[in-house]
């Protein structure tokens, strides 16, 4: 097959390569015959799959034949507009995308590739680089534990070791051990979909996971920035910096 | 004590532009857009003998000045992806004080010619990001972003980048990938990003304390500033206290400070009862001091003749209730997990410490292997494209050598907790020909 391209209509869909026959593709072995693939062929993210070389590349794809929802194009659009060479847009395009799918799954690559003029290869290298792009699918409620080395002198590893038992295969959670956040000043902390609160204490967990359930603000006494800073040579004028971005009072 | 950074950085509100300006803030902007030629703003950065507060330590006004005055697009870029385990001084400064960047942005850009301007900011900061935009989108409408600032005839773009987590783009040359759209992999240097950086152009990077301190500069004049701190290290320095200290958070301190005074009389030093056993003096990338080292001042010249490095300015505290075998066995394996893998020593060299380590944890290893881990070390340093693979080697390798006792007792005692690895011993040896039984 290397050599002749053949053209296929791309499909949105994922098949399992084994259910297309095979007279499209040669005989899986029974351990590939989870591995999901594009309508074309290409395997998906995840770069410890064997990779299939007897399938041509994907090329970029047709806008055509490749709905967009027009909100996610828009934010695309904007976000290459903002630089001198549209690929800088990669990045935050791959977040759109995985906001919009829930994870980078095939269609949103595939979507955002379309959008960009890029081949969903040079997306997928991308997005299985960096830690915050989800090549698999995962939870909507993100909880992101510290455990680098601050956190944990201060209990970073029990805590998520309980906050595992709490959630249990819950399939909302994304629960995951993460590199230093940035907030060592309230190890052990956690992100919680995108809210630094810390310090966790063990016995905070069952009421955290409680309020990610329900959707309330997590943890409110403990967010990052309710704190002053610590520096005794600091004159503080009045209370933290209790504005919002926008100057609201929170 | 001297706050320059940290002075109303608990105002409230002082994330508007109206507070900031209130508290004198863009007025540095307008003197030097109004006053002063680019060659005098660098003038006065080398004059304050300013070093970079990333983590490298290299004089900024030198950085500035090695941009070449041709007619080309140059950029600057502010490295917010303060990714470094231990560090969190720049979060605290964009989150509290977002205006006073965008100033020191300004001034730099303006300082080395450049016309469009980026912040790079970690994916993990989402509040500082979402707080960012909103103080770069008021500075635009009054006009301090954007074509022909405050009349000068000077024009800035400024872009704010939000990262997805990957520690590399914490590198200056992984970070310029990055920002074009790809993995974030180091470059080969030469050529260094002041000839070839950001889409081929001449590129400033600097970090988002040294760029913050830069109106503080122009405001008191360069010779005024070199007199705060040591003759080689000048100014103030936010120094990030973490691990096992009572106060942990960031401290404004002249640099020079003994740092006992920092973790000490500052972050109030180890819990009740407990003593400093190691100390990171520079994020978990600097090799380790110890106990003894405390009097030591803390400042860029003194940390590397201890043969340290002050580095971005965390210092990490590790108490004498914890293992020292642990501590490195955390450090490596986020070394192994950030490893780029484009250079093979720091790709297999942080996967073999971290086995090593393993070893050494579950009493499969002899004090040999210890050699064979220092030696692994030796061998990663210089060697790679960039330094992540020394920022494990540096660490590791000075805590085998500086503990090798304990490191050697620790394996002694898991190896008589667990015999034989935790394996049945086989039950009738075959003996090889010849061979006699015992």
């Amino acid at each position: 097959m290397i050599g002749r391209r053949r053209k296929r209509a791309p499909e949105a869909v994922l098949t399992p390569a084994v259910e297309r026959g095979p007279d499209v593709l040669p005989p899986v072995a029974e351990a590939q015959r989870t591995v999901t693939r594009f309508g074309h062929g290409s395997r998906v993210p995840g770069w410890d799959d064997a990779a299939d070389l007897t399938k041509d590349p994907a090329e970029v794809p047709d806008p055509a034949t490749t709905p967009v929802a027009q909100a996610l194009r828009d934010e695309i659009e904007a976000h290459m507009a903002k630089y001198p060479d549209f690929r800088s847009a990669a990045i935050p395009a791959l977040a759109a995308a995985q906001r919009h799918h829930g994870w980078c799954s095939p269609e949103a690559i595939e979507q955002a590739a379309c959008v960009m003029r890029l081949t969903p290869g040079y997306l997928i290298a991308v997005a299985s680089f960096y830690d915050m792009l989800e090549t698999r699918p995962v939870g909507r409620h993100r909880v992101y534990i510290c455990t680098n080395i601050s956190c944990s002198l201060c209990g970073a590893d029990e805590l998520m070791e309980r906050m595992q038992q709490e959630v249990g295969d819950d399939p909302d959670f994304n629960v995951r051990a993460f590199e230093c956040l940035g907030a060592c000043d309230i190890a052990p902390m956690a992100s919680v979909n995108d809210v630094y609160v810390g310090p966790v204490t063990l016995d905070d967990v069952p009421v955290l996971v409680e309020q990610i359930r329900a959707g309330t603000p997590p943890l409110p006494g403990k967010q990052l920035h309710l704190r002053k800073c610590v520096d005794p040579n600091v004159t503080s004028t009045g209370g933290p910096n209790l504005r919002g971005p926008q100057g609201e009072t929170r | 004590m001297t706050t320059i950074l940290f002075k109303d950085i608990d105002e409230p509100g002082l994330n508007t532009i109206d507070v900031y300006r209130r508290r004198g803030g863009y007025e540095q902007l307008r003197r030097v857009l109004s006053t002063m030629s680019p060659d005098q703003v660098t003038e006065e950065l080398s004059a304050s003998g300013l070093r970079g507060r990333g983590g490298a330590g290299f004089p900024s006004g030198k950085k500035i000045s090695f941009i070449p005055k041709a007619n080309v697009d140059k950029y600057l870029v502010c490295n917010a992806d303060e990714s470094e385990p231990g560090t969190f001084k720049d979060r605290e400064l964009m989150q509290k004080s977002p205006h006073m960047l965008i100033e020191g942005i300004v001034i730099a850009a303006y300082a080395a010619g450049a016309n469009k301007s980026f912040i790079y900011i970690r994916g993990e900061y989402v509040e500082q990001a979402d707080i960012l935009d909103a103080a770069i989108a008021e500075a635009r409408e009054a006009g301090l972003i954007g074509e022909n600032i405050l009349g000068s005839g000077f024009d800035l773009s400024l872009v704010l980048h939000r990262g997805a987590g990957a520690y590399i783009c914490g590198e200056e040359t992984g970070l310029l990938d990055s920002l074009e759209g790809k993995r974030g992999n180091p470059r080969l240097k030469p050529p260094f990003p002041a000839n070839q950086g950001l889409y081929q152009g001449p590129t400033v990077i600097n970090n988002v304390e040294t760029l913050m301190t830069m109106p503080h500069i122009i405001a008191m004049g360069g010779a005024e500033y070199a007199k705060i701190g040591t003759e080689t290290s000048a100014g103030t320095k936010l120094v990030s206290v973490s691990g096992n200290v009572r106060r942990p958070g960031n401290y404004e301190v002249v640099l020079g400070t003994p740092s006992r005074e920092i973790i000490y009389g500052l972050a109030g030093g180890p819990p009740e009862g407990r003593e400093v056993k190691l100390w990171f003096p520079g994020g978990s990338s600097a090799p380790v001091l110890e106990a003894k080292d405390l009097d030591l001042p803390y400042d860029f010249n003194t940390l590397q003749q201890a043969g340290s490095m002050l580095g971005s300015g965390a210092i990490i505290v590790v108490d004498d209730s914890v293992p020292v075998v642990s501590v490195a066995l955390k450090l490596a394996k986020f070394y192994r997990h950030e490893s780029c893998g484009k250079c093979t020593p720091c790709r297999e060299g942080t996967r073999w410490t971290v086995s090593m380590l393993e070893r050494v944890d579950a009493g499969l290893a002899t004090p040999m292997d210890l050699d064979i881990m220092a030696s692994v070390q030796e061998q990663i340093i210089g060697n790679c494209l960039c330094v992540l693979g020394d920022a494990m080697a540096m660490p590791i390798g000075s805590m085998v050598k500086k503990f090798r006792a304990e490191f050697e007792a620790h394996i002694e005692e898991a190896r008589l907790r667990n015999p034989y690895g935790g394996a049945e011993p086989d039950p009738d040896p075959v003996l090889i020909q010849g061979a006699t039984s015992a």
